[in-house]
């Protein structure tokens, strides 16, 4: 019965996460829950682990030699933890997308950049391409800008549209859930004020988990926040909570800027 | 205050001129230059000679008998000096090595960029820089003796020199350069490229063909137009396995000698200098030149169009 309560107000539940860099503890005992169709900001000084964090939702970390997970991180509706081995990493990159902090278009046109998670995907009809790629596009609010230029190549793109465009390229698959990692941290003001628009607006579709450096702009779009520190998390709450009434000594001295 | 400070002379001194620094500067920038230049000059006076001798060659012999001649005999009394064999001989050649080195090089160089472990590719790398090392001459032997008669259990009508055999066995020498240099091209395409398309939930291949191979296209294309210069200007294997015979054929069952075979054999041998016979050698050099001289432009052209932008 719990879990279905919980399954329609969580994406996600994170239970007793550990990881290892190797024999370096980056994360220790992390619990937390991930709300659904909401945005979760994580904060917390450089090296906190928080990109570590989101880095676990879509099990980059294999990627890389030598890395380790303990824990759970339980995925609803399906109620499985995507960290066990014999969940195919690539299932889960396929549900759960991500959006970096260095905009990283592919070296191909704008249209084959949203279209490449289609691709891979074994997708080839034109129709519906076309068709997932416009939404996406529009989705990601850049729609206006390129669709007369859709074979441009994408390294044409300003860095803000870039960065949509990546967007646009997560989006294109309809993933559950959106991870962002400092998205705006390359961008100039302008661009990063129609980024966090965008993601404000996102939240109607998909569940989104967001690292951020800049406090404010946890304050801005999030709906909830946790701040980490060495690895581990100091306090999970409502956006305003966290930065209005903290309950942790420690978050309250970094939110005021005492410290960090 | 500072008034009195400017005044002493270690002060002045520090925002003075220092006449040894820029001296050393400068003769360092001199001998950067200097070392510069002279690859320049060598490459011009090689053209120079070659197209000096050829004007001499060319006074005896017209452009057009020289490009639409089918037969290329100088040392005979009815002399033909129709380049047209050669070049067959140095085309066919070089494709075979070409079908075998190409593809082979760019799997090895995926494999050990996208998907080898550290220690592999530790070993692995040694041993095809190896392969490089090894003399070609030596290759020239592995191509007559070991080659050759391998093929004649599946062609029994191979003979015993042959354009497939040398051509086999210079592409195994030329897969290290086009491996090595395409490895190197694809490692450098940044990591975060990489990590976009796993993020898509893309494969390990979909992602070294479809993300990294394309980001890499100019390191690419500039691996490939070196293993094609080196298959053009290749001479030892080919001097020793294919035979030295001119022969216009496309086929490479066939015995035919390459350009650089004829320069060769000429060269080692006893005709006098300044004879009809001894300029041959210095046409057939400007023509290989040019066609190698072509292949580098092509892939100038290709680095331009398609340079790396991450």
């Amino acid at each position: 019965m719990q879990n279905t309560a919980e399954s329609n107000q969580y994406k996600s539940k994170v239970k007793n996460l550990s990881f290892y860099y190797g024999t370096f503890n980056a994360l220790k005992n992390i619990d937390m829950m991930l709300h659904d169709k909401k945005i979760t900001a994580l904060i917390g000084p450089s090296g906190c682990g928080k990109s570590t964090f989101l880095r676990c939702f879509n099990r980059m970390h294999d990627l890389y030699p030598g890395n380790r997970y303990e824990g759970e991180i339980t995925l609803y509706p399906d109620n499985v933890n995507i960290l066990l081995p014999k969940v195919d990493p690539i299932e889960v990159r396929m549900r759960i997308s991500m959006v970096f902090q260095k905009p990283n278009p592919f070296p191909k046109s704008i249209y084959e950049n949203v279209a490449y998670g289609l691709r891979v995907r074994g997708i080839r009809q034109r129709a519906i391409l076309d068709e997932k790629i416009e939404d996406a596009l529009r989705n990601a609010a850049l729609w206006d800008e390129v669709k007369d230029r859709l074979n441009d190549l994408a390294f044409n793109l300003s860095g803000g549209q870039q960065q949509r465009l990546c967007i646009a390229r997560a989006l294109a698959t309809d993933p559950e859930i959106l991870l962002f990692d400092e998205p705006t941290s390359a961008l100039d003001p302008i661009a990063t004020a129609s980024i966090e628009e965008l993601i404000a607006d996102l939240k109607h579709k998909v569940t989104i988990l967001i690292v951020t450096h800049n406090m404010q702009q946890a304050a801005r779009v999030s709906d909830y926040t946790a701040y980490m520190y060495l690895g581990e998390l100091i306090e999970f709450d409502e956006t305003d909570t966290i930065f209005i009434k903290p309950k942790n000594k420690q978050t309250e001295d970094y939110i005021t800027g005492r410290f960090g | 205050m500072s008034k009195e400070l400017h005044k002493k002379k270690n002060y002045v001194g520090r925002l003075g001129y220092s006449y040894r620094r820029n001296l050393h500067e400068r003769f360092i920038e001199s001998i950067l230059f200097l070392s510069a230049l002279l690859s320049v000059v060598i490459m011009l006076a090689i053209i120079v000679m070659l197209v000096k001798e050829s004007v001499i060659f060319f006074q005896h012999v017209s452009i057009w008998e020289f490009l639409t001649d089918t037969q290329w005999t100088p040392l005979f009394d009815d002399a033909h000096y129709g380049i047209l064999p050669l070049v067959a001989g140095t085309v066919v050649s070089s494709m075979v090595a070409l079908i075998v080195a190409l593809p082979l090089g760019t799997i090895i160089a995926i494999y050990l960029s996208e998907f080898a472990p550290f220690a592999v590719r530790e070993v692995a790398k040694p041993f095809l820089e190896l392969l490089g090392g090894v003399p070609t001459v030596v290759y020239g032997y592995f191509a007559l003796l070991f080659v050759t008669p391998l093929l004649q259990m599946i062609f029994p009508e191979l003979p015993g020199f042959s354009l497939l055999s040398a051509g086999l066995v210079m592409g195994i020498m030329i897969i290290p350069y086009v491996s090595s240099m395409t490895e190197d091209a694809m490692r450098a395409v940044p990591m975060h490229l990489r990590e976009g398309s796993y993020a898509m939930g893309a494969t390990r291949f979909q992602t070294a063909i479809r993300v990294v191979a394309p980001a890499a296209f100019s390191g690419i294309a500039a691996a490939y137009i070196l293993g094609i210069s080196r298959a053009v200007g290749e001479t030892m294997v080919v001097a020793i396995a294919a035979g030295m015979q001119p022969n216009l054929t496309w086929n490479p069952m066939e015995p035919a000698a390459t350009i650089t075979a004829y320069i060769v054999q000429v060269s080692l041998g006893d005709l006098p200098h300044g004879s009809i016979g001894y300029q041959t050698i210095f046409a057939a050099g400007l023509t290989l030149l040019l066609m190698t001289l072509v292949f580098n432009i092509i892939g100038h052209l290709l680095r331009k169009r398609y340079r790396e932008i991450y």
